[in-house]
């Protein structure tokens, strides 16, 4: 089966795949280069796939900066209470969804699915958020994505793989509703359930437009907001920290330094979490 | 509720066969319930109510749902106000181009990941290819700003000094790439998963038959991943209105307006920045009316030609 064709395909299939690997991490390379980089080698347009004038004071500047410490230490916290929130939601919906014989089962999975494919819009939303009194607070942070309809379908298609007569039994044995979920099904889909926390952990680090509409002050901003405040070039101090708010122009490897610091935790757990994020979307892909 | 549910040793050991009041029956797993209803009632469906503001004269601080009737007055104000056709311009055209890019490359990956036979090289090539689906989107505009910079890697391998973010004519290459460089890879998992259903025999038949890689390719392979093809373009089509607000957002500037100005940045400007919600949650609604018009057409019309559909 080795002919000529099939080994100048081989050879084509691999030149094309390892395009595609330095493409995908050379911009993570270009800005951990730029984070190490002296100014001057940056703005000559020098600093390529090495740092060049290696140089750590930014790393210690933008690390001495108060209000980046706060508003890491914000995403942290709405991270986690985020997340708590969404798996509990989730979870409890997604078990309503795998019961079949659940009278009105079609009108909740209806429901839900709806929303997949039409909003309310940005403008309802904000007046929504604005009314409830939740402006400036955690709660417009964590509540308003807290089910993400795609990952109730991957959860509620993982509880309809379970064996039904473990549940069956249990309840021959006594154990409630509740009883069956706590102590039967979620030890049974820990696999699920680690995925959903990776899934809905990952989506509130990285998000930042909702802070970014509801939060007006600095000291409650994720950490993403920092950032976005820092490339799109503010330069009043309340909203862009302390750093170098005299400069118009936000030195070019403080956008890096900062780039590193918040990107750090997703590229320290990736290599070990990767498998179960993708075990997780194939989950809910192959239910057929 | 929490003591009722000790209660369990009251119940026979038979387990209760009273079909016949399924809420008596079922009352615990509808009390789980309660809690996600109440959120999508909250954050899902009573925005879309909040939508009668498009029909009513709102002022901040006044009613949630407006103060009186305008009936059209704003759905005729923006179907007369030159801005909108040009964002409504930009969005169809961004949209377009992400889907003729972003929704074939996957498929071209996955395939040329699926031909590779050492499987250490796979694994990497695929966790490599991921990796950027992960990234927050203000990380994606950051490293898009840091490269295309005069100061950044593009302008120093051209030997040029462009300022590509403050040029129009290459906003939309800009986003595109970017958006192609962060999905492309994530999106080739679910074809990936169904390349490996597909049935060996099929291929060992064709070979028979004298069919080449290639053929093999175009009579197994593709029809095999077709379902999965077909599902997800609807889903692509479904958010074909709804193109990247946040990453435009973050990318563009008063001097890419021209070309990058969609209907939803136009709409945040408008409505939040401004505070015209009454104009800008009649654009909101024209758009997301218009998605919900395109999904529910691209599920019809793949139902009625091959037979597979999202419901």
């Amino acid at each position: 089966m080795t002919s000529t064709g099939r080994r100048v395909f081989n050879v084509i299939n691999a030149v094309v795949l390892t395009g595609v690997v330095v493409i995908t991490l050379y911009p993570f390379l270009n800005i951990v280069a730029r984070s190490l980089s002296s100014e001057d080698e940056i703005l000559a347009g020098r600093v390529m796939l090495l740092p060049r004038g290696f140089d750590l004071t930014t790393y210690r500047l933008v690390m001495s900066d108060d209000l980046f410490w706060t508003n890491y230490r914000n995403t942290v916290i709405y991270t986690v209470v985020a997340t708590i929130i969404s798996i509990v939601l989730t979870t409890c919906y997604a078990y309503v969804l795998s019961k079949h014989q659940l009278r009105g089962r079609g009108v909740l999975v209806g429901i839900a699915v709806f929303t997949m494919f039409f909003s309310g819009g940005l403008i309802p939303n904000y007046v929504l958020i604005s009314g409830l009194g939740l402006r400036n607070t955690l709660w417009a942070v964590v509540l308003p994505n807290a089910i993400n309809v795609f990952n109730l379908l991957v959860m509620k298609a993982f509880f309809e793989s379970l064996p039904v007569e473990l549940e069956e039994q249990a309840a021959v044995d006594g154990l409630g509703t509740y009883g069956i979920l706590l102590r039967i099904v979620l030890p049974l889909s820990k696999a699920i359930v680690a995925t959903m926390v990776l899934f809905y952990a990952v989506a509130y680090w990285n998000s930042w437009f909702t802070a970014f509409l509801y939060l007006d002050r600095a000291e409650l901003f994720p950490v993403t907001v920092y950032l976005r405040n820092l490339i799109a070039g503010a330069t009043d101090a309340t909203s862009t920290g302390s750093v170098d708010t005299d400069v118009a122009q936000v030195a070019a490897n403080i956008k890096a330094v900062t780039m590193v610091l918040t990107v750090v935790p997703i590229l320290a757990v990736y290599p070990f979490v990767q498998r179960y994020f993708v075990s997780g979307v194939m989950l809910g892909a192959v239910k057929g | 509720m929490v003591t009722l549910t000790k209660a369990p040793p009251t119940a026979p050991a038979v387990p209760p066969r009273r079909a016949r009041r399924p809420l008596r029956r079922d009352w615990q797993l509808y009390s789980l319930a309660v809690l996600p209803l109440l959120f999508f009632a909250v954050f899902r469906y009573a925005p879309m109510i909040g939508n009668v503001i498009a029909f009513r004269r709102f002022r901040p601080g006044g009613n949630v749902f407006g103060d009186d009737w305008v009936g059209l007055r704003y759905v005729r104000m923006f179907l007369a106000d030159p801005t909108f056709w040009q964002v409504f311009t930009n969005t169809l055209v961004i949209g377009v181009l992400t889907l003729i890019v972003c929704f074939p490359l996957p498929i071209v990956l996955a395939l040329l990941i699926n031909e590779v036979r050492i499987k250490h090289l796979k694994r990497f090539v695929q966790s490599v290819s991921y990796l950027p689906h992960f990234l927050s989107v203000v990380i994606v505009a950051g490293m898009v700003g840091q490269l295309l910079s005069v100061d950044g890697t593009i302008n120093a391998l051209a030997g040029t000094e462009i300022p590509f973010l403050q040029r129009p004519e290459w906003f939309r290459t800009i986003y595109v790439s970017s958006e192609a460089w962060q999905t492309v890879g994530w999106g080739t998992i679910l074809y990936l998963a169904a390349l490996t259903t597909l049935d060996e025999d099929l291929y060992d038949a064709a070979k028979i038959d004298g069919a080449g890689r290639l053929r093999q390719t175009w009579h197994v392979t593709l029809p095999g991943i077709r379902p999965t093809m077909i599902t997800l373009l609807i889903l692509n089509i479904g958010t074909f209105m709804a193109v990247g607000f946040e990453k435009i957002l973050l990318l563009y500037n008063p001097l890419t307006y021209p070309t990058a100005d969609v209907i939803a940045t136009y709409l945040y400007r408008l409505g939040v920045v401004s505070g015209n919600f009454s104009y800008g949650a009649a654009i909101g609604l024209f758009e997301a009316v218009i998605g919900l018009i395109l999904v529910f057409s691209a599920n019809t019309i793949s139902r009625r030609t091959v037979g597979t559909s999202l419901w």
